[in-house]
């Protein structure tokens, strides 16, 4: 038989590998974030921001797919917002890996509402609004 | 104005606001929008994408942290983000459909009342009440380490701090705000979470809110990368600095500071709003 799971344990475990994901990810997010911009300020010195008019970002800085081909060409502003998509990513990354956390723990009613909410993140970040 | 001393100015002023913020728990993000919008006369749309981006940094930075220690209750946050996120896209969605002026309104009333409640204290419920029947049944109540060991407690009004956090929710969609008061509020009033477990569950739970509304923020275009780099980077700074000297130095007059200013910019949202500014 297996020996009894030690709950607490198990939470403590759970936490500290939360706390290292989300920091890696706002690390890695802020270093991509940075990198960009220093791409940005050097190549455009003289540019002069204006954002007292809104217009709609381009449609290539609104979608996943229109992120991720400016970044490999590494445009400085496709760099950025892979950067804020990065971050966005963080949170839900951590309700990814709390599925897994509580599939192991066999709470079937935590993983499904792990699932709904997962759920609802992938709707907010792959549909078009 | 170029670019570079713009974004240096705008990077000063969220570095400020996130320390401030994390000193004082009011968390950077509730000013964010204020600032940009009537300092540097920015549009409101892109001022809450940013704003809601820098909620994400911070939350997730300190949530980090936090979660460590072993306060937050990891059931409750799960099955109230149903709640918060599905309040968010909700928020989110109506917010196009809504004028600027009335957002700024509402905006100043969301940031007049944070202010309060972060000025006054909490009372703490006994945590040794008998757990209502869904709270039973969704496994809520917990533990969490005080000098003495380990202290249990059972969850309340089920029910009631539920539908707080899909209000807390459309706040954080149609703001851009974390609406961390809100959350509090719903847990440790509602709930009777003891206070440490309330607000760090609070905190655990803003990143995932705030993203819900981002992706829809990102896919209508309100998140322009040039303006979101020094916000970002500064709120990011300046809460990493303000949780690391927060133990060494006194808040309350820093607290006492931050509020009068945090009413002071709620004010002149809600009077711009009124005479149409936006």
């Amino acid at each position: 038989m297996k020996p009894k799971h030690n709950w607490a344990d198990d939470q403590m475990r759970v936490e500290g590998i939360i706390g290292t994901l989300l920091r890696t990810g706002v690390l890695v997010a802020a270093a991509i974030v940075l990198a960009g911009g220093v791409l940005y300020l050097a190549g455009h010195p003289t540019a002069r921001p204006s954002y007292h008019q809104f217009n709609s970002e381009p449609a290539e800085f609104r979608s996943v797919m229109g992120i991720f081909r400016d970044a490999i060409a590494l445009h400085s502003l496709g760099l950025i917002q892979l950067g804020i998509l990065f971050l966005i990513a963080t949170p839900i990354s951590r309700v990814a890996f709390t599925v897994f956390a509580f599939a192991e723990e066999r709470d079937w009613m935590y993983v499904s509402i792990t699932l709904v909410v997962l759920a609802l993140l992938l709707y907010s970040v792959f549909a078009r609004h | 104005m170029n670019v570079a001393e713009f974004s240096a100015l705008v990077f000063l002023a969220a570095l400020v606001a996130g320390f401030l913020g994390a000193l004082t728990g009011l968390g950077g993000g509730v000013v964010i929008v204020p600032v940009l919008s009537l300092l540097f006369g920015v549009d409101m749309r892109y001022a809450i994408g940013a704003s809601l981006i820098a909620v994400i940094a911070t939350s997730s930075g300190s949530a980090a942290a936090y979660v460590k220690d072993g306060y937050s209750n990891i059931r409750v946050g799960m099955f109230l983000e149903i709640a918060t996120v599905l309040g968010a896209l909700s928020g989110a969605l109506v917010a196009v459909h809504i004028s600027l002026s009335v957002l700024a309104i509402v905006f100043g009333v969301v940031l007049l009342y944070s202010a309060y409640i972060s000025a006054r204290k909490q009372p703490e419920f006994p945590a040794t009440e008998s757990p209502d029947r869904i709270a039973t049944l969704l496994k809520l109540g917990g533990t969490f380490p005080t000098p003495q060991g380990l202290r249990s407690y059972n969850v309340q009004g089920v029910p009631a701090g539920f539908s707080l956090m899909f209000g807390a929710g459309i706040l954080s969609g149609l703001l851009g705000i974390g609406s961390g008061a809100v959350k509090v509020i719903a847990m440790d009033r509602a709930m009777h979470l003891p206070f440490k477990v309330s607000t760090t569950t609070s905190n655990f739970m803003i990143g995932v809110t705030a993203a819900a509304s981002a992706g829809i923020y990102l896919s209508r275009g309100y998140i322009d990368p040039i303006l979101t780099m020094p916000v970002m980077l500064g709120v990011l700074t300046g809460a990493l600095a303000g949780t690391k000297v927060l133990t060494k130095v006194r808040v309350g007059p820093l607290r006492i500071l931050f509020g009068i200013v945090v009413a002071f910019l709620a004010l002149e949202m809600m009077y711009n709003g009124f005479t149409g500014r936006f």
